[in-house]
């Protein structure tokens, strides 16, 4: 259904992509400018690399985007672990008791306001500590629980509308043949939503990456994330050298998009010839 | 047919997870569960479940908890509600100071008004942009339309924080917008909209917008053409027919994308302490310095609670409408 498209909508989608990316723009401009006040443009001195050189020398961004990079990689494989089974559970168990209970558990924490979440979770921690005696302070473990929290409801929703568009007709096929339910999950399932559980991954490691206002609430002295050194950085006002940091960070996204996005592509039309292949060979059969 | 297969990563985890599976104490722990009557599925249910609970329910009552105590200079800063005199008798001190001050003082139901009112203007704003977006995508070739797509999630992927950061540049006094506009002569001295409603409107719906067009998107593109075709056919104006036929029918997308943007936009932190002024409140800021600042968690956990029964509506109205679009796919 291809419909010629309005004057109208053009305009509108030529506006809303353009008012999507010119912020981002502006700041890989801005980066190169040699100016220290941001937004004035030193054309004598510009381009210039001095804020990336000093990027590389400040050990406190460093150090920072180091234990980011460390927390949201355990908090991706925690997420992503739970959320195929969370996905699991809500795309092939029919109706249990507590299903309703499950799905509002795994779509609330989605539009939660993050400042609600991250008190409860602190709040949680601290009687926790008070209880039971751990978790013991607060820094990497618990901002990781709590990440842990909300990004396994993002995998969740990705992995159950993948399974649910998915036919089941393969699964049916291997549990008739006599293999256990574990067999046919790892065996079929697995492999065939691999990209589903790998664009979860990312997406969790994102969420977490990204994560200030949840990890303000629930890490410790001496755990500073990147988000966290960023956001008392742009407190202080527009800094050139956050510029850099961004534009660094813009460009590391973009390729891992495109480079995941050209991936799953080359995946998903694999396993539809392979599906057609099946089916060829099941008529050839018959 | 005998094509070599090549194994690609999927299938390698696959096999190092079926080689964990056989493994004998694996496979003792499996024997064991089931002679307890426990099923596979109900393992494979109850992690996820229980995690839920523990890391995600139980702390809002905990929260509902500490808003009825009051605060202490201890830590934790708050007193505990059930107390022991003498070992016998059972002490519970509920405190509903905490609610009445926040009903006295002024400041947080101004801005409590002041959120909801920031938050409705900046969804409509967002839907009267996402619209027109999400339709054109839906409305374009297949392959155009992966990478348009492609192109409004890209932003998500990168800092949320980065995003709200630039537009402080975009928007101050020396802004590249003002020095194009003052050289075309359209205004005759800079405007700074840095520190002003307007900002945290702009820095909302540029934040929020990919959460917007993805379920219109998805509403739009289910739309039935033949539909549209009849209507054009039976003399309908493109403007009526969108009305009449493409409206109604998208209904959801609209009550989905709407919500995903009105409930975090409510209770949004960062954008209103970058981009906005010190006097317009919204009830996320007031949370955090309740706690950050003032160190009262009582106060903070009262006006969590506040936050939560006003936005309990908008929430259940996002899962309807969820599981309207998920019953729908079957």
């Amino acid at each position: 259904m291809n419909q010629r498209r309005s004057f109208f909508v053009l305009t509108a989608m030529a506006f809303g992509f353009a008012f999507l990316y010119i912020p981002i723009l502006s700041m890989v401009v801005y980066s190169f400018n040699n100016s220290k006040l941001v937004t004035v443009w030193d054309a004598a001195n510009s381009p210039t690399i001095k804020w990336y050189v000093a990027l590389l020398g400040d050990t406190q961004v460093l150090d920072a985007a180091k234990l980011s990079l460390k927390i949201a990689a355990m908090n991706a494989t925690g997420a992503v672990i739970l959320g195929t089974l969370a996905g699991l559970a809500l795309a092939r168990f029919g109706r249990f008791k507590g299903r309703t209970l499950l799905t509002g558990l795994t779509t609330a924490p989605m539009v939660m306001p993050e400042v609600i979440t991250g008190l409860a979770m602190l709040l949680l921690f601290v009687a926790m500590q008070t209880v039971v005696g751990w978790p013991e302070g607060r820094g990497v473990t618990t901002i990781t629980i709590a990440h842990i929290t909300f990004s396994m409801a993002y995998v969740t929703v990705v992995i159950q509308s993948r399974l649910l568009t998915l036919d089941e007709s393969l699964e049916e096929a291997a549990m008739d043949l006599g293999a256990r339910p574990a067999k046919v999950f790892f065996v079929i399932t697995l492999p065939i939503i691999f990209p589903a559980i790998l664009s979860g991954w990312l997406l969790a490691f994102t969420l977490s990456w990204d994560d200030l206002v949840i990890t303000s609430f629930v890490s410790g002295p001496g755990s500073t994330t990147l988000p966290q050194l960023i956001f008392s950085k742009v407190r202080l006002g527009v800094n050139p050298s956050i510029n850099a940091l961004a534009t660094v960070m813009v460009l590391l996204v973009a390729v891992c998009i495109v480079f995941a996005g050209i991936w799953m592509q080359r995946q998903e039309k694999k396993r539809q010839r392979d599906m057609q292949l099946a089916l060829a060979a099941n008529q050839e059969g018959e | 047919m005998s094509r070599v297969a090549q194994p690609n990563l999927g299938q390698v985890l696959s096999g190092l997870l079926q080689a964990l599976l056989g493994w004998a104490p694996v496979r003792a722990a499996q024997g064991r569960l089931k002679d307890w009557g426990v099923t596979g599925r109900m393992a494979v249910t109850a992690v996820p479940y229980l995690w839920l609970l523990v890391f995600f329910l139980v702390p809002f009552f905990i929260v509902l908890k500490i808003s009825f105590s009051s605060v202490e200079i201890a830590m934790p800063p708050f007193a505990p509600l059930i107390q022991w005199a003498n070992d016998k008798v059972m002490l519970i001190r509920l405190n509903l100071g905490n609610y009445q001050f926040l009903w006295e003082d002024a400041l947080y139901s101004s801005a409590l008004l002041n959120s909801l009112k920031m938050a409705g203007v900046s969804t409509i704003m967002a839907l009267l942009v996402g619209y027109p977006m999400a339709y054109g995508i839906a409305r374009s070739s297949r392959e155009w339309r992966n990478i348009l797509l492609m192109l409004v999630m890209l932003p998500f992927w990168t800092s949320f924080l980065l995003r709200v950061y630039a537009w402080i540049g975009l928007l101050g006094i020396n802004s590249p917008i003002n020095q194009m506009l003052l050289a075309l002569g359209l205004i005759n001295e800079p405007v700074s909209l840095l520190q002003t409603d307007w900002a945290v409107y702009i820095g909302i719906v540029y934040s929020y917008l990919p959460f917007m067009v993805l379920p219109l998107y998805t509403a739009i593109e289910k739309l039935d053409g033949t539909l549209l075709e009849a209507a054009a056919d039976l003399g309908c104006r493109p403007t009526r027919t969108f009305f009449s036929i493409t409206l109604p029918l998208t209904k959801e997308g609209i009550v989905a994308g709407c919500m995903l943007v009105f409930i975090p936009a409510t209770g949004e932190f960062v954008i209103p302490a970058l981009l906005g002024g010190p006097d317009s409140l919204m009830i996320g800021r007031v949370l955090w310095e309740e706690f950050f600042n003032n160190r009262d968690w009582p106060v903070a956990s009262a006006v969590a609670i506040l936050l939560l029964l006003l936005l309990v509506g908008p929430i259940m109205l996002y899962q309807r409408a969820q599981q309207a679009a998920g019953g729908a796919h079957r």
